[in-house]
């Protein structure tokens, strides 16, 4: 087991941030948390900070005022950290990606393990995504 | 001289339309002034909308917010059909009617179980999500998605609504209503959300029209505004509702005023699926040729107030000029009435029964010294301090438990 796998065997600490979406995909990340779908079984948990995290889970396309912030974010996330994208926002910029302040997509300003596509993506596509790269070895 | 501090709240809460950023200056516990900052959420869809055709336009709109997402549309498609100048089929009109009332029935349990979050209800926040479930259920059943339906399209909807599946929607319909009689029942009588929210964040009749604020924040305040009743469109001249008012104006009318109007749409979605019934299927849409020179104007009412989309077109098959006004803009101005003077821990909860979705503030909020700019409160702190005082209400006896 690498050092990667150890640091991801138990519960994932997930923190999100939501650049300019639509909020859909952010709903549908807190759809997760609630009884009918309920991620926490699974230990993933939505905290806070960004220094206690091990996802950051950024959905939306990026403009030019969240680039900074989500670089910096990631520089102040403890490593090794998984990085996913959700929505075809998150993936591409989606619809906005023609936009006049757009500055992502988000594989563009970070690197991203893995991608969630979807408009939004259904809670469930979410929660395998999260899980299967949990799994991935 | 007393100290002031400087707590800004923001800039990013994924859930509200516009993600801002507020700064609550403060003296001690008390708010005495608050700013706020636009701009975080900048896509440029007015600018976008022109270089699509009407078509494209209305999956773009509905992406401007994804809890409103019939408003916009609504709105645009009345502007659209403004130029043209057609009145669309009655059973295009009932299908866009049923849509707009379940998304106003999802964004109001979406408001009341972010709000129980703040109040440090989670219960009431488990709640209210869970049994938005079977909202979206109905929605994935009759447009295929559960958020960004896709509906609506100049001239009538993309998609009918069988009338085979009509008992079924009947069926949920029941279920949901059922539900919210369980939530209004158990927010309505508990005696600490009373205590907490009764006299909190008032907005007089005067203020509401000073500021130009719209849907349930005015309604709360006695100001008897509805663009479905003030300006008929789609089916609501078509069936009986009421609309309902309170006069308070406290944080706790809001809340009465939204659970009395989801009791609203699920019978205006009743009496249309009804309809629908009588109806023969198939007769959604008309043939639109081409979209004549000329200047339109469509309003909605959107879960959170009046929707306003101004549109140019030259006669091309892309909008010229788009204009698009969202309630919220208004509406948020008020804080500067209903916040000021609260103590902080009311204050975020003033915040948040004005906007229906202010739940991720915590995550960068943080209070800091103004004088040396250390950092003092941090956003877990800040809901910890409307925690403690909903649990110290709750010793001091205010509830009965
Ligand atoms: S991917 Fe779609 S649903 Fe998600 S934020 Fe973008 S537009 Fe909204």
């Amino acid at each position: 087991m690498g050092f990667k796998d150890y640091c991801f065997r138990k519960s994932l600490w997930v923190f999100h941030f939501g650049g300019a979406s639509c909020n859909n995909c952010d709903i549908e990340i807190l759809d997760c948390l609630t009884p009918r779908h309920d991620l926490e079984r699974f230990g993933i948990l939505l905290v806070g900070s960004i220094r206690h995290a091990d996802v950051l889970l950024v959905n939306g396309s990026i403009n030019m005022r969240d680039k900074d912030r989500l670089l910096e974010l990631y520089h102040q996330a403890p490593k090794p950290l998984l990085v996913v994208a959700i929505g075809a926002c998150g993936c591409t910029g989606g619809i906005f990606a023609e936009g006049m302040t757009f500055a992502g997509p988000v594989d563009k300003i970070i690197p991203v393990d893995a991608y969630i596509p979807g408009c939004p993506p259904k809670p469930e596509a979410i929660i395998a995504g999260i899980v299967k790269l949990a799994g991935k070895k | 001289m007393s100290r002031k501090t400087l707590i800004p709240i923001g800039p990013y809460h994924p859930l509200q339309e516009e993600p801002e950023l507020f700064k609550l200056y403060c003296d001690g516990e008390i708010v005495t002034d608050i700013k706020w900052e636009t701009g975080y959420n900048h896509r440029g869809i007015e600018k976008l909308s022109e270089s699509k055709s009407y078509d494209q336009v209305f999956f773009l709109v509905e992406r401007i917010c994804g809890i409103c997402s019939t408003s916009h549309p609504f709105a645009f498609a009345n502007a659209v059909e403004e130029i043209v100048a057609v009145e669309i089929t009655d059973r295009a009109k009932y299908i866009r009617s049923i849509i707009g009332e379940l998304e106003r029935i999802h964004s109001h349990l979406l408001w009341v179980g972010l709000a129980g979050h703040f109040l440090g209800y989670n219960t009431v926040f488990m709640w209210a999500w869970k049994y938005r479930e079977p909202v979206l259920d109905l929605f994935e059943m009759i447009t295929g998605n559960r958020n960004s339906y896709a509906m609506f399209k100049v001239g009538g909807v993309r998609r009918d609504i069988e009338n085979s599946k009509i008992p079924a929607i009947r069926k949920e319909i029941a279920v949901i209503r059922k539900k919210i009689d369980l939530l209004t029942g158990a927010v309505m009588d508990d005696p600490v959300i009373h205590a907490r929210t009764k006299g909190v964040g008032i907005l007089t009749r005067q203020d509401i029209i000073d500021y130009g604020a719209v849907g349930p924040t005015a309604r709360a305040s006695g100001v008897d505004i509805d663009v479905r009743r003030d300006d008929p469109y789609a089916a609501y001249p078509l069936v009986n509702w009421k609309v309902i008012t309170a006069q308070a104006g406290d944080v706790f009318a809001k809340a009465e005023v939204r659970l009395l109007e989801m009791y609203e749409s699920a019978s205006i979605i009743e009496q249309c699926i009804d309809a629908l019934e009588k109806m023969k299927e198939g007769d959604i849409t008309l043939k639109i040729n081409e979209i004549p020179e000329g200047l339109g104007t469509g309003r909605a009412e959107a879960p959170r107030g009046e929707v306003f989309h101004f549109v140019v077109s030259d006669g091309s098959n892309s909008p010229a000029r788009h204009k698009i006004r969202a309630p919220s803009y208004t509406n948020i101005a008020t804080f500067k009435k209903s916040c000021i003077g609260q103590t902080i821990a009311d204050a975020t909860l003033s915040l948040a029964a004005v906007d229906p979705c202010y739940c991720c503030t915590e995550r960068m909020a943080a209070a800091y010294d103004n004088s040396s700019g250390k950092k003092i409160l941090n956003a877990n702190e800040l809901i910890a301090l409307s925690l403690k005082r909903t649990s110290e209400l709750r010793k001091s006896g205010t509830g009965h438990e």
